[in-house]
């Protein structure tokens, strides 16, 4: 495989007693997606937030293109090209698309916000991931779907030329076609170059999309596979029991 | 395609927004229309240019608190002693005038620091520590009384004769400078809406709004120019004595204050982020967005504007009084606020919304006044009015959210 853009090794992570990630290694590739897989409390939403700066890891190192790297706050991560969707989306509902995708970074000329600017390169970047279902870029974001509010936070991940971009549960409160629709998005990110990390609970989902696979189990990384080696039983016992092989006496 | 861009469409599109619960400042000016037209048939002397010119007196200092509220509801919250700031910062200007003699373009701005400085003190408790603007400002409602009470001493009142103060209130523009007044406005809102569309022309943005804007234009540039003319003619009850005629020199202050604070919320990235922190403080502050900066400078932004209303009670009654400021003055402003169409939900409103909804408000209490309705009836009135307002805000906040 090639090099990985963002690589782990060794993490780790405490809050106070209580040891969350263990020795965590993690890769994500440039045009793929990897899938961050595992239990409630299993530390994916902690690595993640490790990745972009919220939390400092105590040990571990971060290689980012090749070069040994630290993360110490969020800017850092965004300077890196790094970007995180959360997954109540952080979007504003009484303004539209165009300021959501700018919020905390306008284009100004001058004093006052260069809008034009703003709404055309709002439209240039929606257009780029295929977006076709938002009427006007100058809506407000209380009037759309969920599965559009998800494509806008998408979008304002990748207008700033990110490299990498996390997912956190996409397409958790979406139904089946919007979730279809936001698959659809994810790939397409890939599909253009970046690193793509997406949470799931869905493993239907993530065998759809992913090309690559991590698992953790109970604060470590379970393994990191590629989607094509392994069946969803394997994943979900990774998930469960933080083993690849299935022990002998099992049936 | 822009053939396709019709009168037709732009209005369609304006009726499923309305739809969609961004009614604006529809109920408000519908409203002010209706109670022009009650108060007009009822009344003779209400639509007389004296009666005209007297409301927008009367109206001017509760519009410029409500329009200092405005960023500070902008927010989601409250700023109870708008009232009482005002007060204060009236009694420092008359004091510096009257008692230690300065100049009024030294006194006025040292007034204006002075409730900024109020306003700093009280955006850092609501922001820093984080106590619910409600109490912050219950407390300093009461504190600010005191403090006016103190300054201007029990039961007196303390006489300004300044005359460029007393002129913002009791004199007018001659007859030929409310007409400049008239066309270098309109023409510098005409040129600047132009140049706007201008420009997204130029980006190869499409609009669907410009007939719209137009027509919107058209119908203020010509109440304007009634407003002009109604307040052009004598209206001196004996004009061979003295005569009253031109625009108050409010209005061109309020106006003045109208396009800086919507310069502020619309172009600049502050404003923008005004709104994001009433919209949704979570998502603003993981933009990167310095919440607790933004919602300091809201409360001071608004004792400012509450200082300018200071200056022109002041004005209006030659004097400072205990009560300047008091009774129901601030309920009056956040009731102008609301009944424009700004939110007390946050997140939603203009600057404009608080001339309509001042306008509304004096509209209520001169009209009944004329009418000679008691003031307890007056205040019921305009209780039912509020509260016919935050009826439709709250509606409309059910109508916008789609799942």
């Amino acid at each position: 495989m090639t090099e990985p853009i963002l690589s782990l090794r060794k993490v780790n992570k405490s809050f106070g007693p209580v040891h969350v990630l263990k020795n965590v290694d993690f890769d994500a590739y440039a045009g793929k997606v990897t899938a961050l897989v595992g239990d409630n409390g299993a530390g994916k939403s902690t690595l993640i937030k490790c990745i972009a700066g919220i939390y400092t890891p105590e040990t571990g190192e971060f290689i980012f293109e090749g070069n040994k790297v630290t993360i110490a706050g969020p800017r850092d991560a965004t300077a890196l090209g790094i970007e995180i969707v959360y997954q109540d989306l952080a979007l504003c509902d009484n303004l539209d698309i165009v300021h959501n995708m700018f919020l905390g970074r306008e284009e100004k000329s001058g004093v006052t916000l260069h809008e034009s600017h703003m709404e055309s390169l709002a439209k240039k970047t929606l257009d780029g991931l295929s977006v076709r279902t938002v009427k006007s870029i100058r809506q407000k974001v209380a009037s759309l779907s969920g599965g559009q509010r998800q494509t806008v936070a998408i979008a304002r991940a990748v207008l700033w030329n990110s490299k990498v971009v996390i997912l956190d549960e996409p397409t958790a409160a979406l139904g089946v076609a919007q979730t279809e629709q936001v698959l659809k998005l994810v790939r397409q990110l890939a599909d253009n170059g970046l690193a793509v990390i997406v949470i799931s609970h869905n493993l239907n989902d993530v065998f759809q999309v992913a090309d690559n696979i991590a698992a953790m189990y109970l604060g470590t990384m379970a393994a990191q596979v590629d989607k094509n080696s392994v069946s969803q039983g394997d994943v979900v016992r990774l998930i469960t029991t933080g083993k690849t092989e299935v022990s002998a006496g099992a049936k | 395609m822009s053939e396709q861009i019709t009168i037709e469409k732009s209005l369609r599109d304006w009726a499923s927004r309305v739809k969609a619960g961004q009614v604006g400042a529809l109920p408000a000016i519908l409203g002010l229309l209706v109670l022009c037209v009650v108060f007009g048939s009822m009344s003779s002397v209400f639509f007389t240019p004296g009666n005209f010119a007297n409301l927008l007196t009367q109206a001017a200092a509760v519009i410029v608190i409500a329009m200092g509220l405005v960023f500070v509801l902008l927010l989601g919250e409250i700023d109870l002693s708008a009232g009482y700031a005002a007060g204060v910062c009236g009694a420092v200007l008359v004091i510096l005038i009257t008692e230690m003699d300065y100049a009024w373009y030294i006194a006025f701005p040292i007034s204006i620091l002075v409730g900024i400085v109020l306003g700093a003190g009280i955006g850092y408790l609501v922001a820093q520590l984080k106590i619910p603007s409600f109490v912050v400002t219950l407390a300093t409602f009461l504190a600010f009384q005191g403090l006016l009470l103190l300054l201007v001493s029990e039961g007196g009142t303390i006489r300004i004769e300044d005359p460029v103060i007393l002129a913002v209130e009791n004199k007018n523009l001659s007859v030929s400078a409310s007409w400049i007044f008239f066309l270098v406005t309109s023409g510098i809102y005409i040129l600047t809406g132009l140049w706007k569309f201008a420009k997204r022309r130029k980006a190869g943005l499409v609009d669907s709004l410009f007939k719209f804007w137009l027509i919107k234009t058209l119908g203020l540039v010509a109440i304007g120019a009634v407003a002009t003319v109604a307040l052009t003619v004598e209206r001196s009850n004996n004009p061979d004595l003295v005569s009253l005629r031109g625009i108050p020199y409010v209005v061109p202050v309020i106006l003045v204050l109208l396009v800086g604070a919507t310069f502020v919320l619309t172009r600049t990235s502050f404003g923008l982020h005004i709104y994001a922190v009433g919209g949704n403080a979570e998502a603003a502050r993981r933009a990167g967005i310095n919440v607790k900066m933004v919602r300091i400078s809201a409360f001071m932004i608004c004792s400012g504007f509450a200082a300018v209303a200071g200056m022109i009670f002041v004005s209006r009654a030659n004097s400072i009084s205990p009560t300047t400021g008091g009774s129901s003055t601030l309920l009056y402003a956040v009731g102008a606020a609301v009944i424009g169409g700004t939110s007390l939900f946050g997140g939603k409103g203009k600057v404009s919304d608080a001339i309509l909804g001042g306008l509304v408000v004096a509209v209520i209490d001169n009209g009944m006044a004329l009418l000679g309705y008691p003031a307890g009836i007056k205040f019921m009135v305009t209780g039912a009015v509020l509260l016919i307002s935050a009826t439709i805000d709250a509606i409309s906040r059910r109508g916008a959210t789609t799942t």
